[in-house]
């Protein structure tokens, strides 16, 4: 007779990525592993560098806006609206309520439409083809709706210095409200699809848990906070855009693990209907765009920071302008980049198959982990 | 079919069995080739979401044939979409590689052809055909999923026109110095 104890396995290191059809992207991940069990991980980035934030510092602030579309490409008005808020706080800006309407309306359409995509590849990475399909069918619909507000469908550059890029047509206002009487009842047709299917559940639930103070203590934000029961959200805490106005919950997680960080998400999509309903019906009128903003904008110098709750967290930039036509420093915060991090700390232990589950559940976009 | 039957009646008819359908080498590989191209499933940036939303409900790649694999070694067609950076050129040419020929690539989106946004970043390489030999080019960023699929049908017209006669066993790629097979 054997002892199970005493049955060592030697150590193998396995390399996952950086192409890889679950990585979201090109992460690598160094894994050592002893048998089925994960002994340790290392994420390494870094593909996707693009040096955006030393390219700012040779763009004039408004083709700037431009490369923050490109960090988090699957919801890329909070990233307008983060640099904008931090220029405007620069350059003094007063912007106009209907643009911060407007911008609230934006921002929460797209992460109605980051959620989808990751409800979408969530069901595919544990193994459920079918509710990727029926995401992307109400992703296209609120693509068309940015088409036909801003004329693109993934990088919008719709939200400028001093407010937004073109006004709402009341055509527009009329698609929305019909897409959000449309989206209501799917919510529900989620959870029966996705959340309480009985395998999903049992391939989720448990896995990965990360405790309320590991949480903090790793610098989590987003979803993947509030699914360990945090209860932090910029737009309560520190609200931008007249936030403070609407009524919404924030939904709460408790446990951590992946299936709360996943359900956080598809309860955050319904509060996302509800802001989006009331900035509708209560639409300021006015201007889009703040007067005296210049073609190049010199802002004088010293430094800014602002920062906004994106779908994945707290995305924060601080702007140092010496007095010139571009920033002398940009740095953001990328909640991604953070969250990753987590991962060399909860993988440890895990069985190898559990690995893509918890990697899908911190929904990372690697544009924004390496910028 | 390039069915010889409707050029050349006469000549069927003098067949024993009655019906025969005959054509040529060219036509029959490059039929196979061309509707059954099957991507690898390589996202690099903002592209790779364009390339998601062209398999999924809406647009429906498999009706063109075109299904993901997540292996380069199962793989016809490597679909380039987004920004290559210095640290992924490495990694791009080994999986290029690792593919069976005859090996096609699509590049899509402006970052991908030259850098597009990033042309003056350190870190990007201003277009991937600096490093694999490309086939189609498809302009945008990123390029709408109807651009993608418009780019897969004329890399099938592209195979259409294809002949092991001209190239024998070899592919344009061949030609340009890649690893030849078996190697």
């Amino acid at each position: 007779m054997t002892n199970a104890a005493e049955l060592k396995t030697d150590q193998l290191f396995i390399n996952m990525g950086p192409q890889h059809p679950s990585t979201h992207g090109v992460l690598r991940i160094g894994l050592t592993i002893e048998g089925e069990v994960i002994v340790k991980a290392v994420p390494d980035i870094g593909y996707l560098h693009r040096g955006t934030e030393k390219l700012a510092e040779v763009r004039n602030y408004h083709h700037c806006v431009v490369l923050t579309d490109r960090w988090d490409y699957v919801s890329a008005m909070p990233n307008n609206l983060v640099f904008c808020l931090s220029a405007e706080k620069l350059m003094g800006l007063k912007v106009p309520p209907r643009a911060d309407a407007l911008r609230v309306i934006s921002c929460e359409l797209n992460r109605i439409a980051s959620h989808l995509l990751f409800f979408g590849t969530y069901g595919i990475d544990t193994g459920a083809f079918t509710p990727f399909l029926y995401a992307f069918r109400e992703r296209e619909m609120v693509l068309d709706l940015f088409e036909m507000l801003c004329g693109a469908r993934l990088t919008y550059n719709y939200i400028r210095l001093g407010g937004v890029m073109v006004d709402a047509s009341p055509e527009w206002r009329t698609r929305l409200a019909e897409f959000v009487e449309y989206f209501k009842p799917r919510l529900d047709e989620y959870d029966t699809l996705l959340s309480f299917n009985p395998i999903f559940m049992a391939r989720t639930q448990g896995v990965g848990r990360l405790s309320a103070e590991e949480a903090v203590n790793w610098g989590l934000s987003g979803p993947n906070l509030r699914a360990s029961g945090v209860d932090y959200d910029v737009r309560k805490h520190d609200p931008y855009c007249g936030y403070e106005n609407y009524e919404f919950e924030v939904p709460l997680g408790a446990e951590g693990s992946c299936w709360d960080r996943y359900f956080c998400r598809v309860r955050e999509m319904r509060q996302s209907v509800r802001i989006i309903e009331q900035a509708l019906a209560k639409l300021p009128e006015g201007p889009t765009m703040a007067t005296g903003v210049a073609k190049i904008p010199k802002p004088a110098a010293g430094e800014a920071y602002a920062h906004v709750e994106a779908s994945r967290g707290e995305l924060g930039i601080y702007l140092v302008s010496d007095g010139g036509i571009s920033p002398f420093r940009m740095h953001v915060r990328a909640p991604s980049f953070v969250n990753l991090a987590m991962l060399e700390k909860t993988l440890v232990g895990m069985k190898v198959a559990d690995v893509i589950a918890v990697l899908g559940s911190i929904d990372i976009v690697l544009g924004e982990v390496d910028r | 079919m390039g069915m010889i039957l409707e050029k050349l009646p006469g000549l069927t008819k003098g067949l024993p069995g009655g019906e025969l359908v005959l054509t040529t080498a060219d036509y029959l590989i490059d039929l196979g080739r061309r509707q059954s191209m099957w991507p690898m499933t390589f996202g690099l940036a903002c592209c790779a979401i364009e390339m998601m939303a062209s398999y999924a409900s809406r647009l429906d790649f498999d009706r063109m044939g075109v299904i993901p694999r997540a292996s380069p070694r199962q793989a016809d067609v490597m679909i380039v979409a987004g920004t290559v950076c210095k640290k992924m050129a490495d990694p791009i040419l080994e999986i290029y590689h690792q593919m069976p020929e005859p090996r096609f690539v699509i590049s899509m989106g402006s970052c991908a052809n030259c850098g597009g946004p990033y042309y003056d970043s350190y870190s990007v390489v201003k277009g991937v055909d600096r490093i694999v030999p490309v086939d189609v080019y498809i302009a945008g960023c990123p390029p709408r999923p109807e651009a993608l699929q418009y780019a897969v049908i004329k890399l099938q017209e592209k195979i259409k026109r294809m002949s092991l006669a001209k190239e024998g066993l070899a592919t344009p790629q061949m030609e340009k110095g890649s690893r030849p097979f078996g190697a």
